[in-house]
């Protein structure tokens, strides 16, 4: 109860006009980043870093989480709207938010995400609130093997999934890892497989990626069935936003479940991709309405982003507590944190109570503001999908090229992103998942970092991933995952057999 | 008595105005980028975005300046892509001994000679770190319990393969006749990160990225690797600090010295102003106490090496490190 009054002394702080004011402009500046093509959460941090350096520490933070909040609202309208997922971990969000929009419902999918993602940004800071000073210990628990054990559980979840062919789902994984080791290999610091294009030594990057794959390869699919894709006819309704978030509820379970899983892997570094990833691939396989999956199902939805925020959120506290970084945006501000004269680690929380309580309690109110400024805007995000197809498409491929070019400034990865459009169009007529693919590119080389550096500990054993009780359920908890589909295709064999027999 | 400070004042505003106007052959046109070789938030980062600060505050240049990470491949992308840029002298690239180090023992496409040397402007000063209820109270203690032990248990962490902290564990091994097994992470605070958690035995980080960790009772130093300790300055625990570490050789383990340098460079084939004007300006900005400020929190060591003491340097590190690549293997054949 210690944290209680702790927290209540932080809304003292992070309550006043002046805290108020920043909260709301750095949540409209987020969602201009997060929807503005090429420009990420971590550009929009580090372009504000310069202006908080006057600032008190705990306005400065406040300023720079809000942007993030509203950096994850806005990636949440590409991903929605375009298909274009912002950032790693809006991939999950595309594959029914999309259909769903397509389909001419898109202010419901965007109302739906909204409302999900506020309930697990929520459970995060519930959680961080109640489990501050415990969680240093888990997420301290984790080394190499640990690490590997959390990525092996997040691919044996997408083979076990059951939504392609477990076959199709591991080639996709394999060129995933393939592309994943392009560049300097950690380990052993050689190049690798820069096909002796010099600038290929700084690896594949994640956006690059997806621009290509989801942007392109969808545009030309859509290209192909051109008189398939509507002209959605939608009025855009606040009744309709509104009776989107009443039936929330309906998806209790989901949204409870799936925002465990992100707060889980939030803590322990798993991070919001693989959260969101796996709490799709659980809502699938756990659904009645399975095959309604990509095809524009609400719980499709509610899944990943409920998951994406609570680990998002979740994820600052091991940046706070150990001050390890669990994605770009969060090294940002850690670099701001340093400039500010604070150091994160476990003694921030003894040292600088007004400043970690202060953030927290910010956490639930800028979250509340994002909610309310990004719903005031649904209608309007919406309004874009009745834009003609003829407009859109060339304003597509515009985002797509100029987010890849602002990557490094670089031509090639325009070539490159150009060169994923046209696998993720062969991955669509082919059938194979994409998801699958994504996910490897970007844990890829952090599963493989993380497998050698184990294997250099245990001298070449494999005794290291059952040594402790920790690594030994995760690793056995992705191999029954693994093996979860031939265990029920031998099941569904043998029932009918069974019932043939008397 | 109120007059002589403010003569004072103009003789050295006039003063500064000279030299200004003698260095004025070369004025930057246009906008200038930063190329940090690192990712947001490391070393190398924050260096480059100190300087840009202060040249922004004092107005030192008359052109805006545009901080950009090229962090890939271990910091080969920004030399890569400057060695691209010859001739350019609006590319500033900022780095460590990785320009002239990772070429020697990684086929990357760059060498240190494709950039223009300007300057190293700060050492970073590298402590063996174990962590804080080792049983361990000083060097000695530790390289017993590692000898006693069969070769290759005891890990010791530390960022990236065959950079600095690879090539001084391999330095310790030889000193202190053990062997270490070397775990390579992303980064310093990764490793830091892993020390607190046990799963790691030591490592060798910079003050910068342990400091937090120090202060928390996680890990502490054993000793640095400087030729005198470091300077004295505020407690970092309720006890000590950086001052009351001693230096390695005063205890026992006989690597004299080992830091990194912060190095900044222009791209190749720049004119001899283009150089004067950058060596010039970062040495205004050495000058000021924004800088001084920014050397205390990094607990780093001023310095400011350029010409021909920066070429000795280079080579001097060049030859020191191809001692102990050579020894592991590690050169590569081109």
């Amino acid at each position: 109860m210690e944290n209680l009054e702790a927290l209540m002394h932080g809304f003292g702080i992070a309550l006043s006009g002046n805290h108020i004011f920043l909260m709301v402009i750095g949540v409209l500046l987020g969602i201009l980043v997060g929807v503005l093509p090429g420009l990420g959460a971590p550009n929009g941090v580090s372009l504000l870093l310069p202006l908080t350096f006057g600032m008190q520490p705990v306005s400065a933070i406040i300023l720079l989480s809000s942007m993030y909040w509203g950096a994850l609202f806005g990636g949440s309208v590409t991903s929605i709207l375009f298909n274009i997922p912002g950032e790693p971990s809006s991939v999950a969000t595309t594959f029914d938010g999309y259909p769903m929009a397509r389909d001419g419902r898109p202010t419901t999918a965007l109302a739906t995400a909204f409302g999900s993602a506020a309930f697990g940004a929520l459970a995060g800071v519930v959680l961080i609130t109640l489990a501050a000073s415990w969680v240093a210990q888990v997420a301290l628990a984790f080394g190499p093997p640990e690490y590997f054990a959390v990525y092996f559980l997040a691919f044996a979840s997408f083979i076990g999934m059951g939504g392609s062919p477990p076959i199709k789902t591991l080639v996709s994984l394999a060129i995933g890892f393939a592309l994943a080791a392009v560049g300097i290999d950690t380990v052993s610091g050689s190049v690798r497989l820069t096909m002796g294009i010099d600038e290929m030594v700084k690896g594949v990057s994640f956006v690059v990626a997806v621009m290509g794959l989801f942007g392109i390869g969808e545009l030309m699919i859509a290209v192909e069935e051109e008189f398939h894709v509507k002209a959605i006819s939608s009025k855009v309704e606040w009744r309709e936003v509104f009776r989107t978030l009443v039936g929330l509820p309906k998806h209790g379970w989901a949204l409870l479940r799936s925002a465990a899983i992100g707060c889980w892997m939030g803590i322990t570094p798993g991070g919001p991709t693989a959260a969101s990833f796996m709490s799709y691939g659980i809502a699938k396989r756990l659904s009645p309405r399975r095959a309604n999956f990509g095809k524009g199902e609400p719980e499709g939805i509610v899944a990943p982003e409920a998951a994406d925020h609570a680990a998002g959120t979740s994820a600052l506290l091991p940046m706070l507590s150990l001050g390890i970084p669990g994605s770009a945006t969060a090294a940002v501000m850690m670099g701001g944190l340093m400039i500010w004269g604070l150091n994160p680690g476990p003694m921030l929380f003894v040292e600088q109570k007004d400043f970690v309580w202060g953030l927290i309690a910010s956490m639930y109110l800028g979250n509340v503001v994002a909610v309310v400024l990004v719903l005031l805007t649904v209608p309007i995000f919406a309004a874009l999908m009745r834009v003609p197809f003829f407009i859109i498409a060339p304003v597509i491929v515009i985002i797509c090229t100029v987010g890849a070019y602002s990557v490094s400034n670089s031509y090639l990865d325009v070539m490159l992103m150009m060169g994923f459009g046209v696998l993720g169009y062969l991955f669509k007529k082919l059938h194979y998942p994409l998801a699958p693919l994504v996910l490897a590119i970007v844990i890829g080389d952090k599963a493989e970092d993380a497998f050698r550096q184990s294997m250099l500990m245990s001298k070449g054993s494999l005794g290291i991933f059952f040594a402790k009780p920790l690594v030994t359920t995760l690793i056995l908890l992705g191999v029954a995952l693994l093996l979860m589909p031939t265990i029920w295709r031998t099941i569904g064999r043998m029932m009918p057999r069974s019932e043939v027999k008397p | 008595m109120s007059q002589k400070p403010t003569f004072a004042a103009i003789a050295f505003g006039l003063a500064i105005g000279f030299t200004g106007a003698a260095n004025a052959a070369w004025q930057p046109a246009k906008p200038i980028e930063f190329i940090a070789t690192a990712g947001p938030g490391g070393g190398t980062d924050n260096f480059a975005r100190a300087v840009q600060n202060i040249v922004t505050k004092y107005k030192l240049v008359e052109q805006p300046i545009v901080v950009v990470n090229k962090a890939g491949g271990s910091g080969a992308e920004g030399y890569t892509y400057t060695k691209a840029m010859a001739g350019d002298p609006y590319k500033v690239v900022f780095g460590t001994s990785n320009a002239w180090n990772q070429p020697m023992v990684s086929k990357v496409a760059y060498n240190y000679t494709d950039l223009t040397p300007i300057a190293a402007m700060v050492q970073d000063e590298f402590l063996l770190w174990v962590k804080q209820d080792a049983p361990y109270q000083n060097v000695q203690d530790f390289i017993k319990a590692v000898a006693a032990k069969p070769p290759g248990d005891v890990k010791m962490g530390g960022a990236q393969s065959k950079d600095t902290d690879e090539t001084l564990t391999r330095m310790i091994d030889k000193a202190a006749k053990v062997k270490f097994v070397y775990i390579p992470f992303k980064s310093g605070a990764e490793a830091a990160v892993q020390l607190a958690g046990g799963h790691i035995d030591a490592h060798v980080n910079n003050p910068s990225e342990s400091i937090g960790q120090w202060k928390g009772s996680t890990q502490r130093p054993l000793c640095a690797f400087s030729p005198q300790r470091l300077p004295d300055g505020p407690k970092v625990t309720a006890t000590q600090n950086w001052h009351d570490i001693p230096t390695c050789v005063e205890s026992g383990l006989a690597i004299p010295q080992f830091q990194q340098p912060r190095t900044v460079w222009l791209p190749g084939k720049v004119t001899s102003d283009q150089t004067a004007f950058y060596v010039d300006l970062m040495k205004k900005v050495q000058a000021t106490p924004e800088w001084k400020e920014y050397i205390e929190r990094t607990s780093q060591t001023d310095t400011f090496l350029t010409g021909d003491a920066f070429n000795k340097f280079i080579k001097e590190d060049i030859e020191r490190t191809r001692k102990v690549a050579a020894d592991e293997g590690w050169l590569i054949s081109n």
